[in-house]
C-alpha cells in the first residue's frame, strides 16, 4: 500500500504541476464535459437546499453576486458586481452591476431582480424554505436606486458579509418569475449562468448547452456538459476508468483514489485537500428519550472519535476529530482541550462508563431507535456503520436505516427521525457559517435537532459581530462549550477530500469545498 | 406334564426401509446437498454458538487480517470477522428464501389450481395476467417491488423484502401447479365432490391442492435458492439488507469492491457461500423431483 499512496502521491504532485503549465496555455473551445454526480439533487432551489448535488446540478445555470476567487482563496471576486464598496463601519455594502447580463428567456438581470433574490434569501415568504435565512438576518434593508446598483443597509456589522455574499447558493432568480410564483426555481430553472438548461432525466441525468450570450467574454469554453447522476462508487470509478465520464466532483475515499491510480495510470489527475464539511450526529429533540440531556450527552460520548478517525481514514471520505469548527482553521478548538471533552478524548472507556451511568439516570439503559442515514455510499454507510458499533458497546440498540437522498432530506426537514446522522456542508472556513446551523431552529430551519437555545442564539449574534480575533475566539468556544453541554448535534468527524479528473479536463479548480467553483465557465477540454 | 412344541414358523418379510433412506440411497447427490443445508440450517438456527465473534463488533486494529487461526475467512475493512459473518448470513438468507418461497409457492399454488379448477374466462384471465407477469426479468420484478414498498423491519427481518422476492415466484408456480391440476379437476373424486355439494373452497383445498404437493415441494425447495440469490442480488445493488446486518449479498458490495485486490477473501467467502447454498437447494430439488416423479423413476 505505500507504493500504491507514493504512486498516487507521485501522480496528484505531477497532476498539480501539470495542471499549472496547462493553465498557461490558451483553453479550447468545443467539447462535452461528461462528469458524475453522486446524488441526484430532490429539488432545484439552490436557497433552500444544502446538498452538492443541487449546486453539481445547478450551478452552471446560474450567476451570483459574488464568487470565490479559488486562485486566491478565500479571497472573493466579482460575479454579477463589476464593482463594489464597502463603508468602513460594514453597515453599508453598494454593488454595481454588470449591464450585460440577461436570463436565459432574454429578459434583462437587473437590481431588482438581485433585491427579490436577497429578499427571498433573507426573508422567504410563507411556504418557501430558505435555509440561509440565518446567515442574512443581519441585512435591514435592500435599496436598488438604479437597475445596475444595489444597497445592503446592515442592523449590525458583519465581519464576513463579503463572503457571505459570494456564496455558491444564493443563485439570482429572475424578480418576475419570482412575483408570478415564489416557489417557481423549485421545480424550473432559469438563471444566468454560462450555461442553458437542457434536460433533466430523472434517475440518469442533466444536460446543459453553452449561452451564448454569457457576459463575460470568450466563456464558456465547453459547447456543453452532462451530469450523469452515479450512486454508486464502483460504478463511478468504472466509468472514469473507461473513460464515459471525465470527472467526479465531490471527493472520493483513499481506497479508491488507489484503485483509480492502479488502473489509469498517468490518465487520471488527483488533488487532495482538507474539506469544509463534517458529518454529525443529530438528535431529535422532540422526541422522547432525546428531550433528555442525559440521553444525549450518553450517545454522544460512547463515540470513540479517535479510534474511528484511524480506522475510517483508510476507507472513507473521513479524517480529522474537531469540534463545531474545521480543525486546522483559524478559530478551530486546540486538540488539546478538544481531548478533555468526552467522546472526543483518548480515554474512552471512562466515557462509556460514564455513558451507561447516564443513560441508567435518564431510565433509557434499554434503549433501541432508528439511526436515519443517508443512502450515499460515502461516507455515510461507512460512518453508520460505525455509530451503530459505538452504541452497542453501551448497550444501546441501533437500527441503521438509509434512504435515498431525496427521502433522506425530507424526514430531516419534515424531523420524522429520532437520531440521524447529518452533515454541515460548508463553503468556507468562516465561524457563522459553520455555527448557524446550530443556533434555534426558529431561526435556522437547517437545525435538524429543531432546538431552541437562546444563549447559543446570543452567542452566535455576539461572536458574528466581535472584529476582534482573540476576543471573537472566547466567544466561539463559549457557543461550543455549550453546544458540547447540551448536545443536540454533535460533530463526528471531518472529511479529506480527494478529486480525480480525467488528464483533459482542464481550467477546473481545487478547494476545501466541494460547493465551489462548480459553474464550469472555465472548464475547457485539452483533446 | 406333557410339553407341546410349537411349530416355527418364518416369514419371508423384506424389512421396509425408511423413505430417508431410500432418498439417500437413490439419490446420493441430493442426499449430500441435503447434508449441505442441514449443516448452513443449524449454523444459522444457533449462530450465536458457532460464531466465534460477534459479527458487528468493530475492531479496526483487526482490519484487512488475512485468513488465519483466530479469523478463519480473514477479516474485513472493519476488522470484523468475516467467518462470523458468513454464519449469521446464513440466517438472513435461509430466512429471507425459506419465507419469500414459502409465501410466493403457497399463493402461486393457490392461484394455479384455482385457475384450472375454475377454468373457462377465470382461466382466461388468470393466465394472461401471469403471462404478463412472466414477461419481466424476475430480478427486473423484484428490484420494482422493492422499490415500490421500501423497508419494513418486523422482528428484524425486512417483510416487504420477502414480499419482493416473493411476487415474482407467484406466476411461475401458478404456471406449473395449474398444469398438474388441470389433469387433476378431471378425476371422478373431485366430479363426486361437486355432486355431493361441496363448496368451491373445500373442493380446492381440500381435494386438489394436496394432490398438486409433489410439484409444490419440488418448486419451494428450488425457489428457496433462487430466493437466496436474489437477496443477495439485491443487497448487493443496495436494495435489500442493510449495514451492518450480515448477509452474504450486502458482504460483496460496499467497500468489499476497494479492497477485494488486497483482502480477496472479503469476497471469496461470501461468494462461496451464495454458491454453495445455491448449488445445495437446486440439486436437493431436482433430487427430490426425481424421486418423487414416477416419470423420472422410470
Amino acid at each position: 500500500m505505500s507504493y500504491l499512496r507514493m504512486l498516487a502521491a507521485g501522480i496528484a504532485a505531477a497532476g498539480l504541476a501539470f495542471a499549472g503549465t496547462a493553465d498557461a496555455q490558451t483553453p479550447k473551445r468545443g467539447g462535452t464535459l461528461t462528469y458524475a454526480i453522486s446524488a441526484e439533487t430532490p429539488h432545484y432551489d439552490c436557497h433552500a437546499s444544502d446538498t452538492f448535488a443541487t449546486l453539481h446540478f445547478a450551478s452552471p445555470f446560474y450567476s451570483t453576486l459574488m464568487q470565490f476567487d479559488l486562485s486566491k482563496y478565500p479571497g472573493v471576486k466579482g460575479d454579477l458586481a463589476e464593482s463594489w464598496t464597502v463603508a468602513p463601519d460594514l453597515m453599508t455594502y453598494t454593488f454595481k452591476l454588470r449591464s450585460n447580463v440577461a436570463f436565459h428567456d432574454g429578459t434583462p438581470l437587473t437590481s431588482a431582480d438581485v433585491k427579490a433574490t436577497y429578499e427571498r434569501l433573507r426573508a422567504p415568504p410563507t411556504g418557501i424554505v430558505s435555509t440561509r435565512q440565518a446567515t442574512f438576518g443581519d441585512i435591514d434593508t435592500i435599496e436598488t436606486p438604479d437597475a445596475t446598483t444595489i444597497t445592503f443597509k446592515m442592523k449590525a456589522p458583519n465581519p464576513a458579509m463579503m463572503e457571505h455574499f459570494a456564496s455558491p447558493w444564493n443563485c439570482v432568480y429572475s424578480a418576475a418569475k419570482l412575483a408570478a410564483d415564489p416557489n417557481f426555481p423549485r421545480n424550473n430553472i432559469m438563471g444566468s449562468g454560462p450555461f442553458r438548461f437542457g434536460e433533466h432525466v430523472k434517475g440518469s441525468h442533466v444536460t446543459g448547452t453553452r449561452n451564448e450570450r454569457y457576459f463575460e467574454p470568450g466563456k464558456p469554453y465547453l459547447d456543453g456538459f452532462r451530469g450523469v447522476f452515479m450512486s454508486q462508487p464502483a460504478a463511478m470509478l468504472n466509468a472514469l476508468q473507461g473513460g464515459q465520464v471525465m470527472a467526479e466532483f465531490r471527493g472520493i475515499s483513499p481506497a479508491e483514489r488507489d484503485r483509480l491510480v492502479q488502473g489509469m495510470g498517468d490518465r487520471v489527475r488527483i488533488e487532495e485537500s482538507g474539506w469544509t464539511l463534517n458529518l454529525l450526529v443529530v438528535f431529535n429533540v422532540e422526541k422522547k428519550p432525546f428531550d433528555d440531556v442525559r440521553v444525549r450527552q450518553a450517545l454522544n460520548m460512547a463515540i470513540d472519535r479517535r479510534a474511528g478517525a484511524q480506522g475510517l481514514a483508510r476507507q472513507a471520505t473521513l479524517r480529522d476529530v474537531g469540534g463545531l469548527v474545521r480543525p486546522g482553521s483559524p478559530f478551530a478548538i486546540k486538540d488539546a482541550d478538544l481531548a478533555k471533552v468526552p467522546g472526543y478524548g483518548t480515554n474512552i472507556a471512562a466515557a462509556r462508563a460514564e455513558a451507561r451511568r447516564l443513560l441508567q439516570a435518564a431510565g433509557a439503559s434499554n434503549l433501541k431507535f432508528v439511526l436515519h442515514n443517508r443512502a450515499t455510499p460515502q461516507p455515510y454507510t461507512p460512518a453508520g456503520i460505525y455509530l451503530v458499533d459505538q452504541w452497542r458497546q453501551i448497550g444501546v440498540e441501533v437500527e441503521h436505516r438509509q434512504s435515498e437522498t431525496s427521502p433522506y432530506l425530507a424526514a430531516m426537514s419534515s424531523g420524522n427521525f429520532d437520531v440521524a446522522v447529518d452533515f454541515s456542508n460548508l463553503f468556507m472556513d468562516e465561524p457563522s457559517l459553520g455555527l448557524a446551523k446550530y443556533v434555534s431552529f426558529d431561526r435556522a430551519p437547517e437545525n435538524r435537532s429543531r432546538s431552541i437555545d437562546r444563549e447559543l442564539d446570543r452567542l452566535y449574534d455576539l461572536q458574528s459581530r466581535e472584529r476582534d480575533t482573540t476576543k471573537r475566539y472566547d466567544i466561539i468556544r463559549q457557543f461550543e462549550a455549550r453546544m458540547f453541554e447540551q448536545v443536540y448535534q454533535a460533530p463526528l468527524l471531518w472529511w479529506h477530500r480527494i478529486i480525480p479528473t480525467n488528464k483533459a479536463v482542464m481550467g477546473w479548480e481545487m478547494s476545501p469545498s466541494h460547493n465551489l467553483g462548480q459553474n464550469l465557465a472555465g472548464v475547457w477540454l485539452n483533446q | 406334564m406333557a410339553t407341546v412344541s410349537q411349530p416355527t414358523v418364518t416369514y419371508n418379510i423384506r424389512k421396509r426401509r425408511s423413505a430417508l433412506v431410500e432418498f439417500c440411497i437413490a439419490q446420493p447427490l441430493g442426499a449430500i446437498s441435503g447434508v449441505a443445508i442441514l449443516v448452513m440450517l443449524f449454523a444459522g438456527m444457533f449462530a450465536e454458538l458457532v460464531a466465534p465473534f460477534d459479527p458487528l463488533t468493530i475492531d479496526f486494529g483487526a482490519m484487512l487480517a488475512a485468513p488465519s487461526a483466530t479469523h478463519p475467512m480473514g477479516t474485513d475493512a472493519f476488522g470484523r470477522d468475516i467467518f462470523s459473518r458468513v454464519i449469521y448470513g446464513a440466517r438472513t438468507a435461509l430466512t429471507i428464501g425459506f419465507f419469500s418461497s414459502l409465501f410466493g409457492c403457497t399463493l402461486g399454488a393457490v392461484v394455479g389450481v384455482s385457475s384450472a379448477y375454475f377454468g373457462g374466462r377465470i382461466d382466461m384471465a388468470v393466465q394472461r395476467f401471469i403471462d404478463v407477469m412472466l414477461a419481466f426479468p424476475i430480478i427486473v420484478l423484484a428490484l420494482v417491488v422493492v422499490a415500490m414498498l421500501g423497508r419494513n423491519l418486523v422482528g428484524g427481518v425486512d417483510v416487504n423484502l420477502i414480499v419482493a422476492i416473493a411476487i415474482p415466484i407467484v406466476p411461475k408456480v401458478a404456471r406449473v401447479v395449474r398444469s398438474a391440476a388441470l389433469s387433476i379437476r378431471e378425476m371422478p373424486y373431485i366430479d363426486a365432490a361437486r355432486a355431493a355439494g361441496f363448496s368451491h373452497t373445500r373442493i380446492i383445498f381440500r381435494h386438489m391442492v394436496p394432490n398438486v404437493s409433489a410439484p409444490f415441494l419440488i418448486m419451494f425447495t428450488a425457489f428457496i435458492a433462487q430466493a437466496i440469490l436474489l437477496e443477495a442480488s439485491l443487497s448487493f445493488l443496495g436494495l435489500g439488507v442493510t449495514e451492518p446486518t450480515p448477509a452474504w449479498g450486502l458482504m460483496l458490495s460496499g467497500n468489499a469492491s476497494d479492497f477485494y485486490r488486497e483482502a480477496p477473501w472479503m469476497i471469496l467467502f461470501p461468494g462461496l457461500a451464495i454458491s454453495v447454498a445455491v448449488f445445495a437447494f437446486n440439486l436437493f430439488g431436482d433430487s427430490l423431483r426425481d424421486w418423487l416423479d414416477p416419470k423420472f423413476k422410470v
